[in-house]
């Protein structure tokens, strides 16, 4: 074995210790992956943070903003559904108030048809009365006068038979037709 | 080791690659041994590819994103979610994330070098960079647990609580040596082992090929064929460790990190 190697060794072959580091590779690696480092700490990697970060919030962003709207219609709709409450119910308080009214206005409107009514009535009434006293107070002297009148006839005529006392009636009446005719004219 | 000493006594036989075809001429060389190499062009060249798409990516900014934003964002928040929220978690695990992002990225896409053809060269087989990025990770998680318990972290790191005192001296040794020692040589030599040898594969599997092919046997000549598919295979596998190494770097330096700041209940 060792003739071996060293009979490789002799041929002027002999191999490196490849556990040996060349120091000049070294050095260019360690500034090579130094260069490397601060490219990625300085650039790439706060590119793909903010990258990253941006899709978040948008994503993030966006669920907030459909919630927001989502809350906002759910309002919007509740306070529409409140509205349309309110409405109805403004709805059925005029129509109560028309209707209270329209009874208080009909009441009324009775009460004072009632009330003129009565009036009129009265009026007539008082009219009629005061008529009829006129008409008995004329009748009454009216008929005194005509009494007077036919006494006086009756007296001057001589009531002696039956034929002249009907004549005499006759013609008093006849009178009284002409005279009342005259006096409708 | 005689599989591969064997061969070389005789020039007309295989030779296979070894550690040495790992390690290019320089393209620039200073020195004797030294020089601007072409892991040095790709680790550079990683660094304007992983920033430039993810500046692109993550520019424009629009809530709804076009498919390079989405690209980007999908990349970005596997590291952040995946790895930083999951491990780490909490309101501050975003701290961390910055450095666990670059760690993934820079780590695949020097990684994932060794797939491409013409390129075909993983920067973690060379042990350095291994070395580097782990080192990072370690103070870092070592300042982040002083950070936030003080100097008691370290008693917090090495004595496990609710282990009967005279266990302890069994068990803070294996602690320290565990935590302290193993741990930012084992996140480092994983890294650079798995791609070693890898790339170390899928030479040999190239070289086997054109060995094979030059051979004036046509049944032999044939058999370049199986190698082929065997290649093909490893390639696969090959690119799946590639981006799995990546994510158990970055996974082992969140749980580092997650067992530092939460050192007390440990």
């Amino acid at each position: 074995m060792n003739q071996l190697i060293i009979s490789a060794a002799t041929e002027g072959k002999e191999a490196a210790n490849p556990l040996v580091p060349n120091v000049w590779e070294m050095g260019v690696v360690l500034v090579g992956f130094a260069v490397l480092l601060y490219i990625v700490v300085k650039f790439i990697v706060p590119m793909f943070e903010k990258t990253f970060a941006e899709r978040a919030e948008a994503i993030e962003g966006g669920i907030a903003k459909a919630e927001a709207a989502q809350a906002e219609a759910s309002a919007a709709l509740e306070e529409y559904k409140q509205q349309l409450t309110d409405a109805r119910a403004e709805a059925n308080r005029i129509r109560e108030e028309a209707r209270a009214e329209g009874a208080q206005i009909l009441a009324d409107l009775k009460a004072k048809a009632a009330a003129e009514s009565a009036r009129i009535t009265e009026q007539a009434h008082a009219a009629i009365e005061s008529e009829r006293q006129a008409a008995v107070v004329s009748l009454r002297s009216e008929v005194g006068t005509l009494a007077t009148t036919l006494a006086g006839r009756i007296v001057g005529e001589a009531l002696t038979d039956d034929q002249r006392a009907a004549r005499v009636v006759d013609r008093f009446l006849a009178d009284l037709e002409t005279q009342s005719a005259g006096a409708a004219k | 080791m005689i599989a591969l000493a064997l061969p070389a006594q005789d020039s007309g036989s295989f030779t296979p690659p070894g550690i040495d075809e790992m390690h290019l001429p320089a393209i620039l060389p200073w020195g004797a041994h030294d020089g601007f190499s072409k892991q040095m062009l790709l680790v550079i060249l990683s660094v304007v590819i992983i920033a430039t798409f993810f500046i692109l990516a993550a520019r424009k900014q629009q809530l709804v994103p076009g498919k390079l934003q989405f690209a980007g964002e999908m990349a970005y928040g596997f590291v952040r979610n995946s790895i930083a929220k999951d491990i780490i978690g909490g309101k501050d695990f975003i701290k961390y994330v910055p450095l666990l992002f670059s760690l993934f990225f820079f780590i695949l896409v020097n990684n994932i070098y060794g797939a491409i053809p013409v390129i075909q060269l993983p920067s973690f087989s060379h042990v350095g960079g291994a070395y580097v990025l782990a080192g990072i990770v370690y103070f870092t998680w070592i300042a982040i647990g002083v950070k936030k318990n003080g100097l008691k972290y370290f008693k917090l790191a090495i004595v496990p609580s609710g282990v009967p005192w005279y266990i302890l001296p069994i068990v803070v040794p294996i602690e320290i040596i565990s935590n302290f020692l193993v741990r930012p040589v084992t996140h480092s030599l994983r890294l650079f082992a798995t791609m070693l040898a890898g790339h170390l594969i899928v030479m040999l599997a190239g070289s086997g090929i054109e060995y094979l092919v030059m051979q004036e046997n046509v049944l032999l000549k044939g058999t370049s064929v199986l190698v082929l598919v065997g290649a093909i295979a490893m390639y696969m596998l090959e690119a799946l460790i590639m981006a799995l190494q990546a994510y158990v770097f970055t996974l082992l330096t969140a749980i580092y990190i997650e067992g530092a700041l939460h050192a007390d209940s440990h």
